[in-house]
């Protein structure tokens, strides 16, 4: 038990901090991909290509 | 809100970002300018391309390396948001080996199942529709990451016949293909280059999953500490 823990931790606090902010991350998160690897604006595409290329997103 | 798991997912996305730009100057990148070569040495071979006059890109040399950097940051903050937001919302034990798993996770669904379908692409190579491909890629991505979270947290052969339906399911509808594929690009460029993404991203997701699951539970430890406190 004591070994488990040392390894690892589980959040203590309240569920809907928890929520709210696995909410957060993932709003934030998918927005920053559809930016970085989705979305058509060409600077936008030409500034990320090779990222894009990179981790194999679809490109152009 | 819960202020240092999200500072601790920053750290961890920006430091996996810009191991993936070392890690991608070794061979991905210089495939790429290779291919482009070859994409530039046939006028319209790309048609879908939108590098028209008017738009802006960065030119070739240290400002091009300078976004792509940007880019990798932008994506590893992007990965390890989502990965902890899974985390979170799944109530998961976080630790460095808890990290690794949640990594090669992430590899399975970003890279391996949409490269099943649409593999990896070099400059100039024929491929099917954009927005076509891109739904597809997101669809794939999203039902293999259900498929697999059955598969981790439900033992009963139902669920799990359920979670093999969907991660196959993108593949038995199948990946938007081109017309044609027929490319000024070389094969064996092409080959090499499945290689090397495939292997560099393994590299990455093992990184940013690694750095993840250290940095998450330091800051679980010390949201436990200031619960207490307050």
């Amino acid at each position: 038990m004591l070994a488990t823990q040392a390894l690892s931790a589980t959040l203590p606090v309240s569920a809907s901090a928890r929520l709210t902010t696995a909410l957060f991350a993932g709003v934030f998160g998918v927005a920053l991909l559809y930016f970085a690897a989705f979305a058509h604006s060409d600077a936008l595409h030409n500034g990320t290509h090779d990222t894009r290329h990179a981790i194999v997103a679809p490109c152009h | 809100m819960l202020t240092r798991v999200i500072l601790a997912a920053l750290v961890a996305g920006l430091l996996a970002g810009a191991f993936a730009t070392a890690a991608q100057s070794v061979r991905v990148i210089p495939l790429i300018h290779q291919a482009e070569t070859y994409e530039n040495a046939v006028p319209h071979a790309d048609a879908g391309h939108s590098e028209d006059e008017q738009a802006w890109a960065p030119r070739d040399g240290w400002q091009r390396t300078f976004f792509t950097l940007l880019s990798n940051l932008v994506v590893g903050v992007a990965f390890s948001l989502i990965l902890t937001a899974v985390i979170l919302l799944l109530n998961q034990p976080m630790s460095l080996q808890h990290g690794l798993a949640w990594g090669a996770a992430g590899f399975a669904v970003f890279v391996l199942a949409p490269n099943f379908g649409l593999p990896p692409e070099l400059p100039g190579m024929a491929a099917g529709d954009l927005v076509a491909r891109q739904i597809w890629w997101v669809a794939t991505v999203t039902l293999t990451a259900g498929g697999l979270l059955i598969f981790a947290f439900r033992r009963s052969i139902v669920w799990m016949l359920a979670g093999a339906a969907l991660v196959i399911a993108p593949h038995v509808y199948g990946a938007p293909q081109p017309a044609s594929h027929e490319s000024p690009v070389p094969a064996n460029l092409a080959a090499e280059f499945v290689i090397a993404t495939v292997v560099t991203s393994a590299l990455f997701w093992l990184v940013l999953g690694g750095l993840l699951g250290h940095f998450l539970s330091r800051a679980i430890r010390e949201e436990e500490a200031a619960a207490q406190d307050g």
